[in-house]
């Protein structure tokens, strides 16, 4: 741990900052999900808002920004994986048993 | 037998044990709810849309309680920092008020539950003829709510009681009529009761896991995440509890401590954060 005390009460500015943002983005998510943007748009904009909320979380509280390259390469695989069951999950929305026929 | 790299980090991986486990362990988290979210979509996407409920969630109040979750991962990373600085009691503060945002959390939800509990739907043999404006409307099925607001009823247990008939309120609309609806809906307004025979019910169920795929994997995806809220909570507890015994000997330990159970909160913050928006507003 190379953090020093005058690091970190910089840092508590920057959680503070990050806290505020992500009330902010609660706020436009709720504001966003009552303007009618057709469903699958207000989808897609929901998941843009809640993915950079995420991101903050991650990045900063989870102090993802600086970690040491072992943290990453677990992460690497976390998201092979996870790609990869999204993946699945689109393949079985798509795959029909001959006998079924769309709505 | 002492464990090893508790406080320092372990030459070959650069970070202490402690932390690759947790990392490794929210790795195993991330498929979890990774699955049960595919799970949801494929559920979303192959229900019509007369059986998906949509707007019986209280915005408002998941609103409020996702601004508890970000406030106690504020709190969270803020408890360790203040280890960071050696102000062990400016951690006590910061770690008791993240243990009361779990515990408004939870206390909230379980309001939130009761709520739907107590929330039905009726499905009618013969329907209802009722006069909208000038139009008469047959009405098959309907939300609201039954006098003396029971829990978890359903028709045999009305059959078992003799019940002749029940005294339901309905609400204004019904949640396939769609978001826009349900979104005017008026919560003041005055409902009269209508007593409907229980020879003509077909159908009656509380917003239980039973009544749709809908609830079903809302329970499954709250109740599990809520799970992770009481457990996260009383990690939290122990290290408040435990904090001034162990600070005063392995001050790096604890405080490493302290960085494993935020990071485990911060996931599921994290989960939250999708949950909320996927759940209570699409």
């Amino acid at each position: 741990m190379s953090d020093h005390t005058h690091d970190i009460s910089k840092h508590v500015r920057g959680y503070l900052i990050i806290g505020g943002t992500l009330i902010i983005g609660t706020v436009l998510t709720v504001l966003a999900s009552y303007v009618d943007l057709g469903h699958h748009w207000n989808i897609t904009l929901a998941l843009i808002i809640a993915t950079a909320k995420a991101s903050l979380v991650a990045l900063f509280f989870m102090h993802l920004i600086s970690e040491r390259q072992m943290i990453y390469i677990v992460l690497a695989f976390t998201t092979f994986f996870f790609i990869g069951l999204m993946a699945l999950t689109i393949a079985a929305y798509h795959d029909h048993p001959a006998t079924t026929t769309l709505r | 037998m002492e464990i090893p790299y508790t406080a320092q980090p372990r030459p070959d991986t650069g970070v202490y044990n402690a932390k690759i486990g947790i990392w490794l362990f929210l790795a195993s988290e991330v498929m979890l709810f990774g699955a049960l979210f595919s799970s949801y979509i494929l559920l979303r996407v192959g229900a019509l849309s007369a059986d998906w409920p949509v707007g019986l969630l209280n915005v408002p109040i998941g609103t409020v309680n996702t601004a508890v979750l970000i406030l106690s991962s504020v709190t969270v990373v803020m408890a360790w920092a203040s280890l960071k600085m050696g102000r062990l009691d400016r951690f006590k503060i910061y770690q008791a008020i993240t243990i009361v945002c779990a515990l408004i959390f939870l206390v909230i939800k379980s309001f939130e539950y009761r709520d739907k509990f107590t929330h039905y739907e009726v499905w009618l043999d013969k329907p209802l003829t009722v006069i909208h404006g000038t139009e008469e409307v047959k009405i098959h099925r309907m939300t609201g709510h039954i006098e003396g607001k029971p829990a978890f009823l359903t028709l045999p247990k009305v059959k078992a009681k003799n019940l002749e008939s029940i005294a339901f309120i309905p609400d204004e609309h019904h949640y396939s009529e769609g978001k826009v609806a349900m979104h005017q809906h008026d919560a003041h307004a005055e409902h009269k009761a209508i007593e409907i025979p229980v020879s003509d019910i077909k159908r009656l169920t509380s917003f239980v896991p039973a009544h749709s795929t809908y609830f079903a994997i809302y329970f499954t995806l709250t109740g599990l995440h809520a799970l992770h809220v009481l457990g996260g909570a009383l990690v939290m507890a122990y290290l408040f509890f435990t904090a001034s015994k162990m600070y005063k000997t392995e001050p790096d330990r604890f405080t490493n401590r302290i960085e494993v159970s935020g990071l485990f909160w911060h996931f599921v913050d994290l989960v939250w954060i999708f949950l909320f928006p996927v759940l209570y507003l699409l």
